[in-house]
């Protein structure tokens, strides 16, 4: 079988190999080491302590709370949780780290190895290994374009607690890599432990690419660091991997170095900068003792874990009978989900899923809202649903009634009637418009009998519009069998 | 292991440190001595001994989630170089 990942390059086929570093901002109230506080937006240095801002004979104390996210994180992920764990200094020089290091983790992380399952398009799944997963603090943020020759410096988000994920080098496509951070977002948001919101900085990837001949060894890879959108991530692996191929069959070779990718351009280019950027000199921070974690604790804490995606899909599927497919659009995040569930209790699951992921997310779309702000509610939805059920109207005027429930907030019912949209099940006063049709359009009644039975929805509709669609499609469509039979 | 002159001459680049080039063959051998001491530790039997993280013998103390500090932007810029309104400056520093 082909593989659709591979890239056709002018020597034969290659492919990628990516890997992902996430820094996800912990949500917290406070920093990762001190007292500020990490709200986003502020007035610039308003959010900053004496620790953050590197002042002599300060010491970090580290949030309790930060460390339960972390290890809520980890647990989230399937991963080991590493009992004892140590804080490092990672040192470089940079305007907006006023310690001139970072406090990470190095050797010994908090958590360890993990996983995380995509959800393909085709409704299979596919298992990516997270490495580790690492507390560390973010730095400062540096404005290069308020002044000529200044750079300006706000510390606001100096210190606040990050956790960097990282995976393992498991995936293929730039298609993959996007899948993973959408999955990874999901589940960091369903546990609460990061808001997942890449446009304020709360979710940033370093990619790391290389590419190699289907089987061969792994090739060289760059780094390209801080990219913050999915779609960025996807168009700067589609850029490097076909850089690479380009150089390595004009018979070049990879530089191992980190790069940045211009989301104006469209390209990445080579941080020369950087070059002894991985030369960190880490050693363990004397100002802070290993990190001694209680197992009871952390029983305790995956005990309040909540439903996890992947639970959720597998018991959409069985308990509801939805497409699997289905249940991980529906499970991408929790509203929803919760949205088709109290639609679906009691009623046709199918049906529940079929209305919520066409005509309501289609009209989500168009209002710019989301499940929580939606002027249509999950009772109110149901009720409609009810309606069709027990065929007080036909699908086709349920829309018809959807959308005048989105205009008026009215319920389903009260609109029904107001309009007398109700369907009309009486066979007889269908069969009068049936007959009264009939009767209107012998011509088409004789071409039908002679073998044009194209002209069947022909007939429907006119019923149809004789009615104003009251008519049950269901009984309609029986009648007019049994009278168009010669 | 010992280090070189032009080993001596990175480390100090990367710790910011400016060294002339006269000095740096007395600075090697300054720093190899310290790892020669270090190589005599080595040598130490430690096998089953667990690293020792503190003389004292306590937990990482850890701290609530609430909101302590902060607000004082005129305090910490007070000593500051240079700033611009409620921001530090510097030199231009752009990638």
């Amino acid at each position: 079988m082909s593989n659709p990942n591979l890239i056709q390059g002018a020597t034969g086929e290659w492919e990628m190999v990516i890997g992902l570093e996430v820094h996800a901002q912990v949500t917290s109230n406070a920093k990762l080491f001190s007292g500020a506080a990490t709200t986003f937006g502020a007035e610039p240095n308003s959010q900053v302590s004496t620790v953050d801002a590197g002042f002599p004979g300060m010491l970090p104390v580290i949030n309790r709370y930060c460390v339960e996210q972390a290890v809520r994180t980890g647990l989230g992920l399937k991963a080991k949780i590493n009992l004892t764990s140590v804080f490092d200094r990672k040192n470089y020089f940079y305007a907006d780290l006023p310690n001139g290091y970072q406090i990470s983790q190095y050797k010994d992380p908090i958590v360890g190895e993990g996983r995380l399952i995509l959800d393909m398009k085709d409704g299979s799944t596919r298992e990516i290994g997270i490495t580790r997963l690492h507390l560390e603090q973010d730095a400062g943020k540096s404005m290069h374009d308020q002044h000529p020759n200044l750079t300006f410096v706000d510390l606001n988000r100096a210190g606040v607690a990050l956790m960097e994920i990282v995976s393992e080098p498991d995936m293929r496509s730039a298609e993959e890599a996007a899948l993973y951070l959408t999955k990874l977002r999901t589940v960091l948001r369903y546990l609460g432990t990061c808001d997942g919101n890449m446009e304020e900085g709360s979710m940033r990837a370093d990619v790391n690419v290389s590419v190699r001949r289907p089987g061969a060894e792994f090739g060289t890879r760059c780094e390209i660091k801080n990219v913050n959108s999915i779609r960025f991530v996807r168009a700067a692996i589609e850029y490097e991997a076909r850089r690479q191929i380009d150089i390595l069959e004009d018979g070049g070779k990879i530089d191992q170095e980190t790069r940045l990718f211009d989301s104006g351009k469209g390209v990445t280019r080579s941080m020369r900068s950087k070059e002894d950027a991985h030369d960190y000199r880490y050693f363990p921070d004397p100002d802070l003792l290993p990190l001694v974690l209680d197992a009871e604790w952390v029983a305790e804490i995956e005990k309040g874990l909540p439903e996890l995606p992947d639970e959720k899909k597998a018991r959409l599927v069985a308990d509801y009978g939805i497409k699997p497919y289905d249940a991980s659009v529906l499970v991408a995040e929790r509203e929803p989900a919760d949205f088709f569930e109290a639609v679906a209790k009691g009623r046709d699951p199918k049906l529940a899923a079929s209305w919520i992921m066409g005509d309501y997310f289609a009209m989500l779309n168009r209002l710019g809202k989301s499940v929580t702000d939606s002027p249509v509610s999950a009772k109110a939805l149901g009720e409609l649903i009810d309606l069709i059920a027990d065929d007080t109207i036909s699908g086709r005027i349920a829309k018809e009634v959807f959308e005048a429930m989105v205009e008026t907030g009215k319920a389903p019912g009260a609109i029904v009637e107001e309009k007398g949209l109700r369907q009309v099940t009486d066979t007889g006063a269908i069969e009068a418009a049936i007959d009264e049709v009939l009767a209107r359009n012998a011509d088409k009644v004789a071409e039908y009998r002679s073998g044009k039975d194209k002209l069947f929805g022909f007939f429907v509709g006119q019923v149809m519009k004789a009615t104003q669609g009251k008519a049950n499609p269901a009984a309609v469509n029986e009648i007019l069998k049994g009278k168009l039979s010669p | 292991m010992s280090v070189d002159p032009a080993t001596v001459k990175k480390i100090a680049r990367l710790a910011r440190i400016r060294v002339d080039e006269a000095e740096l063959p007395a600075l090697a051998d300054e720093v190899n001595g310290i790892l020669h001491f270090v190589e005599q530790l080595q040598s130490v039997d430690v096998e089953g001994v667990a690293p020792l993280t503190s003389v004292v013998h306590r937990s990482l103390p850890l701290r609530d989630d609430v909101v302590t500090d902060g607000g004082s932007a005129e305090t910490l810029l007070a000593n500051a170089p240079d700033r611009i309104e409620c921001f530090f400056t510097v030199p231009k520093v752009v990638e």
